[in-house]
């Protein structure tokens, strides 16, 4: 459990960052949280020759209302996200799902960029940020270019990521009135990924639904958007049938790899359930 | 001052039997000056890791140590070859079988250690590991103990080739290792061909790890030139230790010196003698330096002991009223590759016959066979007496299985079949004898403590309800259980009885130490040896030092495992104690000129009878005797006992687990565990609290997630910490305690043990209640672990 | 083996340098050069929380930072806990409650809790239980550490303690 040598660069500025990454390749890797990835280097299972700490930079940071959206830096830490009275105002979900990732001293380490930008299908920004419908703001030697979160994850740890990038800010919409949202993870235990978990955004008009989003952590290559599902909700009432309708939907899109948190039937179900359990949350939020 | 006052007052300063003092231990551990074998650092210290076959099953071509012994910084790289020279590349398992220290030519599990690389610091080491090669040649795996049985079979253990007798009789087959069978075949066959009702299931426990928080390891020093060996070690057992050593290496025993220091957790894992222990005495030897190896968390997982991977088929007889006519067991018991159990010699399934539980059975007959497979070696004990959870299991599973049959309440049908109170001694069929026991006040108490009637009634009513998203379980277990060993008629290891000891010595202050054969490793052994001794001797427990686990100083003694500190070393104390306070008496009646018969003891202080002002204090005396004694009585106050018990001790319990399981999703709450205790007299009753409350989560966590599966190439599943199921805060549910106290009738001081019945105790509990839940669907048992995942699967078998 | 740099970081107050590769983990600095031993090493993937120290005012798992990303940092550790010979009230609330038995998880339970306790002063039962999840223990069952944080949060907020294992209640009743 010790990883093999490697350089370590720690830049002060987004700049320096990019020039390194330009510098060295595909011999750098970024370290933000380092969860994922020191694990993976102790193992010996990554052995990047140059180690880019994100830690000092400090266009990294901070969580904004900038306009009708919230702009979260890459490097925000999922317990400052816990923590902010800002998004604990406007974008709740993000506490929600921040509280149910790995456990407290993982959380004060791990960010909101490196989460997402990893393209694990079991972390689980990457449905939260579909749900959200997300806006990633991704820098390189080119400038800066905007990418959705919906056409982001491209499979495997795969990403729209291209050698040289980096992710520098997460910027969300203000939800409009009446919008409810949640999110269900099914785990065996803290700190574990997901068996199937499922992030629910809906917006109800006299009591008729007038937008969805839905997507599913952990049961396909990427996290998955699940439109067909979203779509049936709308125009109805998020009733027990509906709710049970979009669950069917969502579960017809899982792929998930069987593993000792279970094999693909029982993942797809409770795909399925975390849907249920999360859109009936969200409804009922959206009264409040 | 009221006299009654005064006592309370000395009775507080004594700290003695019954007390809830704090621990001695704690100062250490919360300042962070614990002394862990990992926080042992030398002069010259390196330090070593071990290179693990891939595969489960190889040939081993060839080994080149070349590239990694050139690395900078590395000093050695040893296989079986350099081993061989020495005869260490083998060494003998407590179970009689050959265990390779590194690979000869052969690998039988995954991860076995084939070298050990050692080096300046970890980080080298990690990096020269990386450059052995070894060419492996596959060869074809087996992880099914009853494939491992076909005539065909893959040979696992070459090495045993033509040996048709092992070291518990005959080999049937080149993959078995035993047959053991004990009671009355021909009874119990009769009295199930007679029975009115008879029952069967077949359960597996899987194979599951102890894994306690710090891994094992050792520090091994070799002073060339006064030929000591000193070795640190994680070890539950130090004197066992020690005779190993000195058997495998020719050293006598007295230049060899084990060390246990602090423990961080053991629970049976740290019995045996593993290959990084040998491997770093080895390299000590070679290099004339400290050695260091601590292996990984993945390396504890999957390679040092692990526990049960018991298939078990057990059969209950009984009439149309559910008295229990007899039990019929049959065991396929997965040892892995080696034969590796830490068993009594001469019982190579443990204490498997106490199988016949808290139940007056009249006929039972048991008989387990031994077989190697392609996985790791153990059949250690986690948390119990050898093999004692596995029987314990299956006889409580069993009676519910008949309860189930007959319409029978499950707590009514255990009432039925206790064994009663006037019973005791009450001698089993299987040939031990129970020495006390109150079973049925025990469990009434439990059920009024829960109003069981109103749990019950919820259920129906939650049953009858087909749109209740849960399911509601409820589980009863009333289990004895054997622990104590051993009397050495019946227990030795290696030979050699199975007593244990205390050394005391007082000094001309008052204030003793007192050494023991035993090793806490959390168990606060520092705290209530003490408070024995206190109330055995009167000096105060604040006064009292206690020192365990350096072989140079304290007595010998068979370690900490099976709950047989207090059991037995406990007795130890108690009796040098009183060997103290005798010679103190002697002391006292010189000093006050009277006979030692016109003595009494009263808590900390010798008093005339009749005339109660007329006192010699345990201080004063301890002063006396290192300058005024009787004639003809030797100077100084020390007293030593080695303690043979006659007897096991039986500590036993009433558990009852409420849970809800939802349908459609597996997901289970614990929502109540009623957990009582008899452990006899109870020394501190915050310790027993806290080892039950451990227990607990011990016996919660294997029944709920814990398991290391197989996959057909041998590869072991699960073998880190994000899988292997260890219960956070969250996970774990609150647990209520209570007790009632059946003292031992042979124990100096009526003390049992207690820290492993509740994992014993709450296992078959929670599969009593995970059962009970779909009982109604007419589920009998369904195998553990109860993660979602399976328990979902069971629901969708039953259409729910 | 690649470069060495030095680190300078505060450690339990003392400014301290230290030689490290880059690839060094803070928690075999800790423990293999500069004596801070009481920060265990129990599973290495960051699952078990044996390792936790305090970093500028966040618990971390030590086992999963590199020591050269301590530059500057303030680092608190159990040997930092106790001032002048005085327990620090977690520590009295570990020892009062019976909140350990091996001692392996202790150091990283109590730093780790003392963070809590910064952060939430009055944590309830469940608040406890969600926050130090990130701690494993063998032994104890938790139980008896959650009383033993509510009982330094309480002695931190200025009330009266009493241990909930009386030395003699036992003997008395």
């Amino acid at each position: 459990m010790i990883p093999r040598p490697f350089e370590y660069h720690a830049p002060t500025a987004l700049p320096e960052v990019i020039a390194l990454l330009g510098q060295y390749g595909d011999e750098a890797k970024l370290l933000a949280g380092g969860h994922s990835l020191l694990p993976m280097m102790k193992l010996r299972f990554a052995g990047p020759g140059h180690l880019i700490d994100l830690r000092k930079v400090a266009e990294l940071k901070g969580i904004a209302l900038v306009g009708g959206e919230i702009h979260i830096g890459a490097m925000t830490t999922e317990n400052e996200l816990i923590f902010s009275t800002l998004l604990a105002k406007h974008l709740p979900l993000l506490a929600e799902v921040a509280r149910q990732i790995a456990d407290p001293q993982v959380r004060y380490k791990g960010t909101l960029g490196g989460d997402i930008s990893h393209g694990d299908p079991g972390n689980d920004h990457p449905a939260v940020m579909m749900a959200m419908d997300a806006t990633f703001v991704l820098a390189g030697a080119h400038g800066e270019r905007l990418v959705k979160a919906s056409e982001f994850f491209h499979g495997l740890y795969d990403t729209a990521l291209t050698p040289g990038e980096v992710m520098t800010q997460i910027r969300l919409p203000l939800p409009p009135a009446g919008t409810g949202s949640s999110y269900a993870k099914l785990k065996r235990k803290t700190g574990d990924y997901a068996t199937a978990a499922a992030a629910a955004v809906v917006q109800v008009k006299n009591s008729v639904c007038v937008q969805a989003r839905i997507a599913l952590t952990n049961v396909g290559p990427t996290a998955l958007l699940a439109g067909d599902a979203a779509a049936s909700l709308v125009g109805k009432t998020i009733d027990e049938a509906a709710i049970g309708h979009a669950a069917a939907l969502a579960m017809k899109i899982c792929d998930p790899t069987p593993d000792l948190r279970g094999d693909e039937a029982y993942k797809t179900a409770m795909a399925g359930q975390m849907v249920e359990r999360a859109l009936r949350t969200a409804a009922a939020r959206c009264a409040i | 001052m009221d006299q009654n006052v005064e006592n309370q007052g000395r009775l507080e300063k004594l700290e003695g039997i019954g007390c809830s003092r704090k621990r001695r231990e704690d100062p250490r551990f919360i300042q962070g000056k614990g002394n862990y074998v990992d926080d042992i650092k030398l002069p010259g210290m390196l330090f070593a890791v071990m290179v693990r076959s891939p595969y489960a099953h190889a040939k081993i071509n060839s080994i080149d140590t070349s590239k990694a012994k050139a690395y900078p910084g590395v000093h050695a790289v040893l296989t079986a070859e350099d081993l061989k020279p020495l005869k260490l590349h083998w060494m003998p398992t407590l179970a009689g079988d050959v265990q390779a220290v590194l690979a000869d030519g052969h690998v039988s599990f995954q991860n076995q250690e084939v070298a050990f690389v050692v080096a300046d610091d970890r980080y080298i080491a990690a990096d020269a590991a990386e450059l052995v090669e070894v060419d492996y040649e596959e060869l074809p795996v087996i992880v099914d103990p009853f494939k491992a049985l076909a005539p065909d079979a893959p040979v696992i253990r070459p090495d045993l080739d033509g040996k048709d007798v092992g070291a518990h009789g005959a080999r049937k087959h080149h993959n078995h290792i035993f047959n053991w069978q004990i009671g009355d075949k021909d009874k119990t066959d009769r009295a199930f061909s007679d029975a009115e009702v008879t029952v069967a299931q077949d359960m597996h426990y899987p194979r599951v790890h102890h894994c306690p928080l710090e891994t094992c390891g050792s520090v091994a020093s070799y002073d060339a030139i006064r030929g000591d060996l000193t070795v640190w070690i994680t070890s539950q057992a130090p004197h066992v230790v020690r005779t190993v050593v000195g058997m495998l290496s020719s050293i006598p025993e007295s230049k060899i010196r084990i060390i246990s220091p602090d423990i961080g957790g053991g629970f049976g894992n740290k019995v045996g003698v593993y290959p990084g222990y040998v491997c770093a005495i080895v390299a000590s030897i070679v290099l004339g330096r400290p050695v260091k190896w601590i292996e990984s968390r993945s390396e504890n997982l999957t390679t040092t002991a692990f526990a049960r991977d018991y298939w078990m088929s057990g059969e209950l007889a009984a009439d149309k009223n559910g008295r229990i006519k007899a039990l019929r067991v049959n065991v396929t018991a997965d040892h892995g590759a080696f034969d590796a159990c830490a068993d009594p010699t001469k019982w190579p399934a443990g204490m498997f016959h106490v199988c016949t539980g808290s139940y007056d059975i009249p006929n039972a007959h048991v008989s387990v066979d031994g077989v190697y497979t392609n996985k790791f070696p153990g059949g250690v004990a986690y948390r119990c007496s050898f093999r004692v959870t596995e029987a314990v299991y299956l006889v409580e599973r069993m009676i519910d299985v008949l309860a189930q049959k007959l319409g029978i309440d499950k707590a009514e049908i255990r009432k039925r079949n206790f064994i009663k109170h006037e019973q005791f001694p009450y001698l089993t069929p299987l040939g031990l004898e129970f020495d006390s026991g109150n079973y049925l006040p025990a469990l009434d108490k439990v059920l009024d403590a829960v109003d069981y009637k109103a749990l019950r009634a919820e259920q129906a009513q939650k049953r009858a309800d087909p749109n209740c998203p849960t399911l509601m379980g409820i589980g009863i277990t009333t289990f004895t259980e054997i622990v104590g060993a051993g009397p050495s008629k019946s227990c030795d290891i290696l030979g050699i009885g199975m007593f244990d000891s205390c050394e005391i010595r007082v000094h001309p202050d008052g204030s003793a130490i007192a050494r023991m054969g035993t090793i806490s490793q959390g168990q606060g052994h520092q705290t209530t040896y003490a408070q024995i001794i206190a109330s055995e001797s009167g000096i105060a427990a604040s006064q009292i030092a206690v020192e365990e686990g350096d072989t140079s100083t304290a007595p010998y003694g068979l370690g900490t495992y099976g709950s047989r500190s207090t059991p037995v070393a406990g007795a130890a104390v108690a009796r040098a104690s009183r060997k103290i306070r005798e010679k103190a008496r002697k002391i006292a009646a010189h000093l006050l000129e009277v006979s030692p018969d016109d003595l009494e003891f009263d808590l900390d202080q010798f008093k005339v009878k009749g005339n109660p002002a007329k006192t010699k204090s345990m201080k004063e005396i301890a002063w006396a005797a290192y300058n005024n004694v009787p004639e003809g009585m030797e100077m100084g106050l020390e007293a030593v006992d080695y303690y043979d018990p006659p007897n096991f001790t039986f500590p036993f319990g009433a558990y009852l687990c409420v849970l809800d399981v939802t349908k459609k999703t597996g997901e289970t709450k614990v929502r109540r565990f009623y957990a009582l205790d008899d452990c006899g007299t109870r020394i501190n009753p915050m310790i027993i609290e806290g080892q039950i409350h451990g227990g607990l989560t011990e016996g919660f966590a294997v029944a709920m997630g814990q398991e290391l599966p197989y996959d057909e190439q041998g590869n072991v599943l699960g073998g880190t910490l994000m899988d292997y199921f260890l219960p956070t805060s969250m996970e774990t549910p609150h647990w209520e305690t209570d007790f009632t106290v059946t003292p031992s009738p042979h124990h100096p001081i009526g003390a049992k043990g207690v820290a492993e019945s509740p994992h014993v105790g709450s296992i078959p509990c929670f599969s009593s209640a995970m059962v009970d839940a779909f009982a109604h669907l007419g589920t009998t048992h369904f195998n553990m672990p109860y993660n979602s995942y399976r328990v979902w699967q069971h629901a969708q078998s039953l259409g729910i | 083996m690649s470069k060495k740099t030095i680190v300078n970081f505060k450690l339990n107050g003392a400014s301290t340098d230290v030689m490290v590769e880059p690839r060094e983990l803070l928690i075999h600095t800790l423990r293999d050069k500069l004596s801070i031993t009481g920060p265990h090493i129990g599973c290495e993937t960051s699952h078990c929380g044996a390792c936790t120290v305090d970093i500028d005012g966040a618990s971390v798992k030590s086992c999963t930072v590199l020591t050269v990303q301590c530059e500057g940092s303030e680092l608190l550790t159990i040997e930092g806990f106790a001032k002048g010979g005085v327990l620090h009230p977690l520590q009295e609330g570990f020892t009062q409650e019976h909140g350990l038995q091996c001692g392996f998880c202790t150091p990283g339970m109590i730093t780790r809790a003392y963070r809590l306790l910064q952060e939430n002063p009055s944590p309830t039962e469940e608040d406890i239980r969600f926050w130090m999840a990130g701690n494993l223990c063998r032994c104890t069952g938790y139980q008896n550490i959650v009383k033993a944080i509510q009982y330094a949060a309480a002695k931190m907020r200025g009330e009266t303690v009493t241990t909930s294992h009386p030395l003699m209640a036992e003997l008395s009743a």
